[in-house]
């Protein structure tokens, strides 16, 4: 019994070791930088594997034959070192807030401004959407009106401060996208706002 | 009265964005050594800048790596040696809808999925020559190749 289980054994490790890889494929699911993940399925041939854990890795040697596993850290970053190293930094976006139906910053918006502005001037090829909005006090268009002057606001202080007008995009969506939802015509500071998405 | 309608709208027409715009999916953000953008039979160096559309082949050369921002904060970025085919990319940027499929031919790749990912969990695909992954907002890396040659 104990030779046949042997034997069982070995003719399969024989049949494995005959199964030469004809690929080199390896998946691996990464933490994102808070560490924590989202799902990655792997499906080839008919078999699927699904990875949802911190370096949970899938390989396939081919179509068909996905072998699940787990990859350190280390060997993450030592098998896609390069492609991690050309890694894109990560939009980002901040808000300036305004003062009640101005295109005025407040004070301690206008010091963040300067913040914005070293984020842009450290990313290669920077893109820049600025988006104005309002609180709720005033008429629809009159808050659309004000959503874009305050977006404009920020792009001309941009302009100032040396970056290129081709990269930024301006656009107002006035009351439409309170940060805090209110009644209509409530003042609401927080959603006196612009909002600066960079990458 | 009508007609001076009519002329305006047609004028209106001609100042309204080109449509070429549209197709733009991404910039190349990072560039290192060799790498090209085949468009329509046609090898462009992509530099740090360059628009990346629906349809390019990104090609890295033995020492290039690429780094791509997408429309969506999708990140794209691929190792040495490496073939990677925008498919499909499609983004409203006011509903997040739309759709991203991308094929790594060869090579390595590492991803950050974006809005549309987040949006839709079918939105975003990666192909390679033996598999499909299917992306729930997450952050995953994908080596493929011939272990034959």
């Amino acid at each position: 019994m104990a030779s046949r289980a042997a034997l069982a054994a070995l003719t399969l490790l024989l049949l494995v070791g005959c199964a030469k890889p004809l690929r080199d494929d390896l998946y691996v699911l990464m933490p994102d930088q808070e560490g924590k993940t989202g799902v990655l399925a792997v499906e080839s041939g008919g078999q699927q594997a699904v990875l949802d854990r911190p370096y949970a890795s899938a390989r396939v040697a081919e179509p068909g034959r996905v072998q699940p596993g787990t990859v350190s850290e280390q060997e993450a970053r030592q098998a896609f070192g390069a492609a991690l190293g050309a890694q894109p930094a990560r939009p980002t976006s901040f808000i300036l807030y305004f003062l009640e139906a101005r295109d005025e910053l407040t004070p301690d918006s206008h010091q963040l401004l300067g913040r914005v502005v070293d984020e842009i001037a450290r990313r290669p090829a920077p893109e820049i959407v600025v988006i104005g909005h309002t609180d709720r006090v005033g008429a629809v268009p009159y808050n659309d009106a004000l959503s874009l002057r305050r977006a404009e606001r920020v792009h001309d202080e941009l302009l100032k401060v040396g970056i290129a007008a081709d990269r930024i995009r301006v656009a107002g969506r006035g009351e439409r996208e309170p940060l805090v939802p209110t009644a209509d015509e409530v003042p609401e500071p927080r959603n006196r706002r612009v909002e600066i998405n960079v990458r | 009265m009508r007609r001076v309608v009519l002329s305006l709208v047609v004028v209106g027409a001609a100042l309204a964005p080109a449509p070429a715009l549209a197709q733009e999916a991404g910039h190349v953000k990072v560039a290192k050594g060799a790498v090209q953008i085949e468009r329509a039979g046609q090898k462009v160096p992509a530099t740090v800048g360059a628009a990346v559309q629906a349809g390019d082949v990104v090609t890295t050369g033995a020492d290039g790596s690429v780094g791509i921002t997408f429309l969506d904060n999708s990140l794209l970025s691929a190792g040495p040696n490496s073939v990677l085919t925008i498919d499909r990319f499609a983004f409203d940027s006011t509903t997040h809808q739309g759709s991203f499929e991308s094929s790594l031919k060869q090579g390595t790749l590492a991803v950050v999925s974006g809005k549309l990912a987040k949006q839709s969990p079918d939105a975003m695909k990666v192909k390679t020559p033996a598999a499909v992954l299917g992306v729930r907002g997450t952050e995953f890396l994908v080596r493929t190749g011939d272990a034959t040659r």
